[in-house]
C-alpha cells in the first residue's frame, strides 16, 4: 500500500497534521498504537506559559530566549503568528472550540485552584483574562454526591483568593450517584457517558438549584465526551454562566479532542489504523522506504514522506532502559544525557531533565539515525527533545505547531517537485 | 518514688516510637505503670518501617548467631497469635545455587534444628513447584517458617493498645535534654516541633529506645554508647512475584532475601557502614540498585523484567559491645543497659540491638528491668499471650458475625481493610463509605477517615504508614489528591493539605528517582505532569516526609501533658 504521508502515532500532533495535508490534497495515512497524551488533558494548550519559573504575558516575545536547539527556535518566530492562527482554525473546523490567542496569555484554572498562563482553552472550561479579573462576584462549585476525583475545597481557596464569594454546593444526580455507589472507580469518562437527553435536563434542574444568586458556577469537567454539544446543551439551561474545571485523569475533553479530530481527519477521506505500530523501517540512501507493521505483517506500508509523532515516555515514542534513552520506532538519534543519574531532579516540582530528552532532527526536523538526517522522516510532537513542556506550559504548542510546520515542509518540497516534474514535461 | 498525685510526673517516659518504643509503652501501661511515650516524629519511621517486613524464622542467623536464632524462632510463634492481622504465614525457602555449596546447606540444616527452627530439605523440584518465581538452578532447597509482617501495622496496633491502657502519646515532640539531678535522670526536656514550646516531663525513669538515634540520647544524659549506622538499600517490586519468602542458603550477603509483602515484593538488602552524620538524610546509589538487582535476579529470574517500583534504605542500629574495650566489636543480640550499674547515672535505661523480630522480648526486657529499677511489685510480662488490637478475633468469627448483621458480602476494599486493621476493620466496613481513594491498594474513605480518626493520622504519610495509601503502583499518582482533599476537609486546613500534597509526592518522588528508567520513569512522568503540569502545583515541595504536619486542628486524642 502506497500513500503520500504517513504518520506514525495518532496523538494531537500526528491528527494536527494528517488533517493539514488531507486538506492540501496528499493521501494520508496515520497509524496508532492507542495511547495518546491527549486522555490526559487539561481543556488548554500552553504555547509558553513560564519560563524559569516566571509566568509569561506574550510568548512571542520571549521565546527568543528559549535554548538554541527548542522547537520553537527551530520553527522560526515569523512562522510561528500564521501557523497558530492556523491551528485554531483547523480545530474549529474539527469541532473544537477555543478562546485564546497566541499574542497574549490567558489563565486557566486547575483543579487545585491555582491560575495558570496559557494559550488555548476548550469554551466550556474555566479560564479567564486575569486571576484577578475574573469577571464574575460569586461563585457556586457544585460536586457531585461521593465523587472523590474533583477538589472543591481546594478550588474554593482557590477562587476565593481571586476575590469572588464562594459556596461549595453537592448536587444529587441519582443516576451519577448511583455510579458511584455501585463502581468503587469511577472516572470523569464514565459519568460522561451518561449525560446526554433526559439526564441533562436533570443536571441543569440540580445545578440551577444549587447556584442560588450566583453568577458563576464551577462543575467538574465530565460532560461532553464525544463531542461539545450536550456541553453546549447544558450552558443554555444553566442560569447563571458555566464553567468547567478539569478532574483527575481520564480527561473528558481529552476523549472529545481525539474524537473530533480523528472525526475531521477521516471525514477528509485521511485513513486511521488504530491499534497498529510499526515494527521495522526499511531505508534506502538515507530515505525511508517503507514500513512494516504488526498488524499487516508482509503487507509493507510505502510512502513520499513520514512523519514521527509517536509522543514521549508516556506515549513509548521513547523509552528508558537503566543504560540509555532510545527511539524505539526507527531507532531515531536521541538527545540525553549520559548517566541515568542526571535523569531526574531531587524535586518533583522542579525542572526534570528527562523531560527534554527527545529524537534529535536536523533545522528541518528531520530525524537523525546515526548522525545521518533522514531526509524523508519528519519528527514532531513530544517525542522530539529540546524543550520541557510542563514546566515551560508548551506541549500543546510544541505538539500542534511543529505538525503544522512539518506539514507545510511536506507539502512546500513536494510543491517543487511537482512543478519540476510539470517543467520536465513540458 | 510514685508521686502519683502529680500532674506531669510519669512512671516511665519512653523516647522512640518505633516498634521497640512502642512495644515498650504497651508492655509497661498493661503492666500497670504510668507511662509516657515520645516520639519527634511519627511511629515507625525509623528503622522499624526501612526494612525486609520479614517474620524471620531465625534461620538466617541459625549457623552464625544461635542466640539471636532461637529468639527469632520463639517471637516468630509468638507474633503470630497475638498480632495475627501484621501477619502472614508464607513459609520461606532456603535455596542453594550452583555457585553456592551444599555442604552449606547441610550445616544450615543441623544449626536450624538446634535451635529449634522447623528446617527441611526439600528436592528441588518440590521447590520449584512451590515456587515457580524462584531460580530453576537450584540444587538445594530447604522451608523454614518464615514469613511477612507489617511493621508499621504492627507498631501502630501497640501504640493503639498502649494508649487504651493510660498511656499518653506525643508524637513530633523531640527529646532535647534530660532532667538530671546529680547521678539520677528524672525526666526529659521536650521541644513541641509543631510549636516550638519546650515542655519539660518528670519522670521516675527514662528509657531510652531510640534506635540509631540512641547514641544523640544517652549523649544528652551524659553516658556513652557507640552505634554503628549501618545502611541497608532495598528494592519494592510492581507486583507480588513470589508467593514464599525466598533466601540464599549461603552466610549472610547482599541482596539474599526477596520477601512478598502485601501486594508487592521487596529485595533486599545491601550493606554498608556510614558515618553518624549521614543517618538523616539516606539516599540510595545507582551502585546499590544495580548490586540488588544482580543479585536479586539469581534468587529470581522474573526480577530482571519486572518494574521497580521504588528503592529505599535504613539504617541499622548497631550498637557496640559492653565487653570490648575498643568498641569496636559489634553486639549482635539484644542490649538492655541499667545505666545505674553500667555509668553510675539512676534513672535510665538504653534497650537497643535486637531486630524487629525480637522488639517485644526486647519492651519485655526492658520493663522487667523497670520494674526492678522502681522497687514496685512486678504483675508480670503477658505481652506474649495478649491479643493487639485488631488480632482478637479470626477471620472466620468476623465473616460470620458480618452475614448476620448485613447479610452482604465484603466488598474488594472492606476485605482489604479487614487484612490490614484485623477485627477493627469492621468499624470501617460498618461505616459503608467505600468510595475507593487508593486504586492500587483499595483504601476506601471510610479507611482514610477512620485512620484519621482512630490510628493518629494526621498527614498523607501517617496515612500512608496506617493503610497502605500511595504505595501501590501508581505511587500516590491518583489517590494522593484524593486523600489530601479528605484531609482538607477533615482538618479544615486546605492550605496545610497542599503543602502535605506536594511533600508527599515528593517523598514517592524520592523512592521512584533512583530506579526511574522503563515503566517506573514513565510513572514519574505522569506524576510530574498531573501535579506540576495539569495540577500547576509549583514551590518548595520538603523532602522531609518526617516534617511536622501543618495541621492547624488536630483531631487526634493525645492526653494533653
Amino acid at each position: 500500500m502506497k500513500y503520500d504521508v504517513i504518520i506514525i502515532g495518532g496523538g494531537l500532533s500526528g491528527l494536527m497534521a494528517g488533517i493539514k495535508l488531507v486538506k492540501r490534497g496528499f493521501s494520508v495515512a496515520i497509524l496508532s498504537a492507542g495511547q495518546s497524551a491527549l486522555h490526559f488533558y487539561s481543556g488548554s494548550f500552553g504555547l509558553l506559559g513560564k519560563i524559569d519559573g516566571h509566568e509569561v504575558t506574550e510568548p512571542l516575545q520571549v521565546i527568543d530566549n528559549l535554548p538554541h536547539n527548542h522547537p520553537y527556535r527551530r520553527i522560526g518566530i515569523d512562522a510561528i503568528p500564521f501557523l497558530a492562527e492556523d491551528a485554531k482554525m483547523l480545530l474549529a473546523e474539527a469541532g473544537l472550540t477555543f478562546t485564546g490567542n497566541h499574542l497574549k496569555n490567558h489563565y486557566r484554572l486547575t483543579p487545585f485552584g491555582t491560575c495558570e498562563p496559557t494559550w488555548l482553552t476548550l469554551t466550556d472550561y474555566a479560564s479567564c483574562v486575569h486571576p484577578k479579573k475574573m469577571g464574575w462576584k460569586k461563585a457556586t462549585i457544585v460536586n457531585f454526591k461521593g465523587y472523590r476525583d474533583f477538589f472543591p475545597n481546594f478550588l474554593q481557596d482557590g477562587i476565593k483568593a481571586n476575590g469572588l464569594q464562594c459556596d461549595i454546593a453537592e448536587i444529587d444526580v441519582p443516576e451519577v450517584t448511583h455510579m458511584i455507589k455501585d463502581f468503587s472507580e469511577t472516572r470523569a469518562t464514565s459519568i460522561a457517558k451518561i449525560f446526554k437527553g433526559k439526564t441533562l435536563d436533570t443536571l441543569a434542574a440540580c445545578i440551577n438549584r444549587a447556584a442560588g444568586k450566583s453568577d458563576v458556577v464551577f462543575m467538574p469537567a465530565v460532560v461532553g465526551l464525544e463531542s461539545e454539544q450536550p456541553i453546549r446543551q447544558l450552558k443554555d439551561m444553566v442560569i447563571p454562566s458555566l464553567m468547567c474545571v478539569p478532574t483527575l485523569p481520564l480527561s473528558v475533553c481529552g476523549y472529545r479532542s481525539q474524537i473530533c479530530l480523528r472525526r475531521y481527519f477521516e471525514k477528509l477521506g485521511g485513513v486511521f489504523f488504530l491499534g497498529d505500530k510499526v515494527t521495522k523501517g526499511f531505508f534506502q540512501d538515507y530515505r525511508l522506504k517503507e514500513i512494516e507493521t504488526a498488524n499487516l505483517e508482509d503487507i509493507h506500508l510505502r510512502a513520499d514522506h513520514f512523519i514521527l509523532s509517536t509522543g514521549s515516555f508516556f506515549s513509548q515514542g521513547l523509552v528508558s532502559t537503566p543504560e540509555c534513552i532510545y527511539e524505539p520506532t526507527l531507532n531515531a538519534d536521541v538527545l540525553q544525557t549520559q548517566t541515568r543519574i542526571d535523569w531526574c531532579s531531587k524535586n518533583i516540582l522542579e525542572p526534570q531533565r528527562f523531560m527534554e530528552f527527545g529524537v534529535d532532527t536536523d533545522e528541518n526536523f528531520r530525524i537523525k539515525i546515526s548522525g545521518h538526517a533522514i531526509e524523508n522522516v519528519y519528527a514532531a510532537g513530544s517525542v522530539l527533545g529540546g524543550a520541557n513542556p510542563v514546566q515551560e506550559g508548551s506541549g500543546g504548542g510544541i505538539a500542534i505547531l511543529t505538525a503544522l510546520h512539518v506539514a507545510h515542509s511536506i507539502s512546500r518540497f513536494a510543491h517543487i517537485i511537482q512543478r519540476i516534474d510539470q517543467f520536465n514535461k513540458e | 518514688m510514685r508521686k502519683k498525685d502529680c500532674g506531669k510526673h510519669y512512671d516511665v517516659v519512653i523516647v522512640g516510637a518505633g516498634a521497640t518504643g512502642a512495644g515498650t509503652a504497651r508492655d509497661c501501661a498493661i503492666r500497670g505503670l504510668k507511662v509516657l511515650l515520645v516520639e519527634r516524629y511519627d511511629f515507625a519511621a525509623g528503622a522499624t518501617g526501612r526494612n525486609h517486613g520479614l517474620l524471620h524464622s531465625g534461620a538466617r542467623y541459625a549457623v552464625t548467631d544461635q542466640e539471636s536464632a532461637t529468639e527469632c524462632i520463639s517471637e516468630n510463634a509468638i507474633l503470630r497469635r497475638i498480632a495475627s492481622h501484621c501477619v502472614e504465614d508464607t513459609g520461606g525457602l532456603f535455596i542453594t545455587l550452583p555457585e553456592d555449596s551444599l555442604e552449606y546447606q547441610k550445616t544450615f540444616i543441623e544449626a536450624c534444628n538446634k535451635a529449634g527452627i522447623s528446617a527441611r530439605e526439600i528436592d528441588p523440584d518440590e521447590a520449584r513447584k512451590m515456587e515457580p518465581a524462584v531460580n530453576s538452578k537450584l540444587i538445594g532447597a530447604v522451608t523454614v517458617p518464615d514469613g511477612a509482617i507489617d511493621p508499621f501495622r504492627l507498631t501502630t496496633a501497640n501504640v493503639v493498645d498502649a494508649h487504651r491502657y493510660g498511656a499518653d502519646i506525643l508524637t513530633y515532640h523531640e527529646v532535647i535534654d534530660m532532667v538530671r539531678n546529680g547521678t539520677r535522670i528524672e525526666g526529659v526536656v521536650l521541644r513541641d516541633r509543631r510549636t516550638n514550646k519546650k515542655i519539660t516531663v518528670e519522670a521516675s525513669l527514662v528509657i531510652n529506645a531510640g534506635g540509631i538515634w540512641s547514641q544523640s540520647i544517652c549523649n544528652m544524659a551524659g553516658v556513652k554508647v557507640n552505634m554503628f549506622p549501618a545502611k541497608g538499600a532495598l528494592l519494592i517490586f510492581g507486583h507480588r512475584l513470589n508467593n514464599i519468602v525466598i533466601n540464599r542458603c549461603r552466610k549472610p550477603a547482599d541482596a539474599d532475601i526477596l520477601v512478598p509483602g502485601d501486594t508487592i515484593s521487596l529485595i533486599g538488602t545491601t550493606s554498608s557502614r556510614i558515618p553518624f552524620e549521614d543517618v538523616e538524610r539516606m539516599e540510595v546509589t545507582p551502585e546499590e540498585v544495580d548490586i540488588l538487582l544482580r543479585e536479586g535476579i539469581k534468587i529470581a529470574p522474573c526480577l530482571a523484567y519486572t518494574r521497580i517500583l521504588r528503592a529505599y534504605a535504613g539504617v541499622r542500629p548497631l550498637i557496640a559491645s559492653d565487653d570490648d574495650p575498643s568498641g569496636r566489636s559489634i553486639s549482635r543480640g539484644i542490649v538492655c543497659l541499667d545505666h545505674a550499674k553500667r555509668d553510675g547515672l539512676e534513672g535510665f535505661i538504653t534497650i537497643s540491638g535486637g531486630k524487629l523480630m525480637t522488639y517485644r522480648l526486647m519492651a519485655e526486657q526492658a520493663t522487667d528491668m523497670a520494674f526492678n529499677k522502681l522497687g514496685i511489685k512486678d504483675p508480670g510480662c503477658t505481652t506474649s499471650t495478649t491479643p493487639l488490637p485488631g488480632s482478637g478475633n479470626t477471620e472466620a468469627d468476623i465473616q460470620e458475625r458480618t452475614s448476620k448483621q448485613h447479610i452482604i458480602e465484603l466488598s474488594t476494599d472492606q476485605k482489604a481493610a479487614l487484612g490490614r486493621h484485623g477485627s477493627l476493620g469492621m468499624e470501617i466496613a460498618r461505616q459503608g463509605d467505600d468510595a475507593i481513594v487508593c486504586e492500587c491498594e483499595h483504601v476506601s474513605v471510610g479507611e482514610i477517615k477512620y485512620a484519621i480518626k482512630n490510628l493518629h493520622a494526621e498527614s498523607l504519610v501517617h496515612l500512608r504508614r496506617r493503610t497502605r495509601l500511595g504505595m501501590g503502583t501508581c505511587q500516590g499518582c491518583l489517590c494522593a489528591c484524593r486523600a489530601a482533599a479528605i484531609l482538607g476537609e477533615e482538618t479544615h486546613d486546605n492550605e496545610g493539605a497542599i503543602e502535605d500534597l506536594k511533600m508527599f509526592i515528593n517523598e514517592r518522588w524520592k523512592g521512584m528517582t533512583p530506579v526511574a528508567w522503563g515503566k517506573t520513569l514513565v510513572e514519574a512522568q505522569f506524576m510530574s505532569w498531573i501535579y506540576a503540569g495539569i495540577g500547576g502545583l509549583e514551590g518548595n515541595a520538603t523532602h522531609d516526609e518526617e516534617c511536622v504536619p501543618t495541621r492547624a486542628k488536630m483531631k487526634i486524642e493525645t492526653n494533653e501533658v
